[in-house]
């Protein structure tokens, strides 16, 4: 395979890798919100979160990804394709993401919160200054995960014509006749990004780590 | 306030369901001196505790610190009227709290952990917060551990630091639960030698102990509790001196070897 090609394929996969982080942090701002929904004491809240993560979760992202396609024509939005995988992309994202978030919080211990009760703080502060950061720190290896598993997803986004990495590697497989190499060479090109995004993981895991709870 | 007793507690119910922890308990610890809750385990001593700080609601009864209602006030009719939050916490940061397990915030330095609520909650400058929790540190033999993160710590360090970080906010009552329960023999001594001194600066102190060494030699006042029931109360020599009541006697044999209940 010539270093042509290839480098055809690292350029593609630099959409691969704007759309899958465009994602990831909407689908955390996202995530933010329905986790706070779910856990709030509002039960139309509560609902409206359940519901949102049993959807996104509960579907392919790939149907996501085509309802959403055909949806936004509908109701009168003419956005680009990559707009339309990065909506889908992050909607899912977001719900799986919630969840994640929720249990870190749950596994806060409930005396940390008593001792800042009885130290005085405000259920905001609590929030901002205990469980919070002890949240992030304890859920920062299964979003790690989660990252690689959206960077991994984004070649789904194809089906909605958007020439990413996967689809660089088909199209190129379908002119050249060399569908073996290049889908090797795709391959190779995601597991580069994932090492990297593992390693940026474990960084920030070591850098928050304060030892065992 | 001073003829005031530091606090009162009346008649006070709990019940987890269908569970009747504490069946109406009267207290009162006085001012300037060392109470000791003492019984079995599931007595409700803790419940008590936890009920005087307002991490747990009682059922039924009242509760006074210096004088002033915690958390529910008698009405016309008999009927208790809950008060608002703000003045919850008014009354709650006279006391301070020690926990059987720490509970230390594992992202905070020990400095930081002492410091973290004289930022938060007092609005204290970083600066001054931090000299302040330096001085409670040293208090407590600990200002060289001040960077160290609690998991770097031992167990007696880090109740250490949760004793510091409980005074730092200038209480006038600490309770202890079952403060040394969850540390080594070797390290119960240095906690328990802490709270000597406290005791001895005149602290008002109401402890949930199993240390009952600790609770005669340094207690003004014991209480006995079972079942959720007071059931002795008085100075350590009436209560443990002989004659002693039957269930003192039953408590002694089975939670301390026999001769440790001699030697009282």
């Amino acid at each position: 395979m010539s270093w042509k090609l290839f480098w055809l394929l690292v350029e593609a996969s630099r959409l691969t890798i704007i759309l899958s982080a465009v994602s990831i942090s909407l689908g955390f701002v996202l995530a933010s919100l329905v986790c706070a929904a779910v856990m709030s004491g509002n039960r139309a809240a509560r609902a409206a979160g359940r519901l949102f993560v049993s959807f996104f979760r509960g579907t392919p992202l790939l149907v996501q990804l085509l309802l959403i396609y055909y949806l936004l024509p509908q109701i009168g939005l003419n956005v680009p394709s990559e707009v339309a995988a990065i909506v889908g992309m992050s909607l899912c994202t977001a719900a799986y993401q919630a969840e994640i978030l929720r249990g870190g919080f749950v596994s806060v211990p409930r005396g940390l919160i008593e001792a800042a009760n009885m130290c005085g703080f405000s259920p905001a502060a609590t929030f901002r200054r205990i469980r919070l950061p002890i949240a992030v720190q304890l859920t920062i290896p299964a979003l790690t995960s989660e990252a690689i598993m959206m960077l991994k997803s984004s070649s789904l986004v194809s089906v909605v014509g958007v020439i990413e990495l996967t689809r660089m590697a088909q199209d190129l497989a379908a002119s050249t006749y060399r569908p073996l190499e290049l889908y090797a060479a795709a391959g190779f090109v995601y597991l580069v990004i994932n090492i990297v995004v593992a390693g940026l993981g474990l960084g920030l895991e070591k850098r928050m780590s304060w030892g065992r709870l | 306030m001073t003829e005031k007793p530091a606090i009162k507690v009346e008649k006070l119910v709990k019940r987890f369901g269908a569970n009747t922890v504490l069946s109406g308990i009267d207290l009162v610890v006085p001012r300037g001196q060392v109470t000791c809750l003492i019984g079995p385990s599931g007595s409700g001593k803790s419940t008590l505790l936890r009920c005087i700080a307002f991490l747990e609601e009682a059922n039924e009864g009242l509760i006074e610190i210096n004088g002033e209602p915690l958390g529910f006030t008698s009405g016309e009719y008999g009927e208790r009227n809950r008060l608002p939050a703000a003045q919850i916490q008014k009354v709650r940061s006279h006391i301070g709290m020690v926990f059987q397990q720490f509970n230390l915030w594992p992202h905070m330095t020990a400095l930081g952990n002492v410091a973290e609520a004289l930022v938060t909650v007092r609005g204290m400058p970083r600066k001054a917060a931090e000299e302040r929790a330096m001085a409670q540190l040293s208090n407590v033999g600990l200002s060289a551990r001040a960077g160290h993160y609690p998991s770097e710590l031992s167990g007696g360090q880090q109740q250490r630091v949760a004793i510091a970080r409980a005074l730092a906010l200038d209480p006038d009552i600490m309770l202890f639960d079952e403060p040394t329960s969850s540390l080594d023999p070797e390290l119960t001594g240095e906690v328990l030698n802490v709270m000597r001194e406290l005791a001895q600066s005149g602290m008002t102190m109401l402890v949930v102990t199993h240390e009952i060494g600790f609770a005669a030699s340094v207690g003004s006042k014991i209480v006995f509790l079972d079942h959720g029931e007071k059931i002795v109360e008085g100075r350590p020599d009436e209560v443990f001196g002989k004659p002693r009541h039957e269930r003192i006697d039953q408590f002694l044999d089975t939670y301390l070897d026999r001769g440790a209940a001699t030697l009282l």
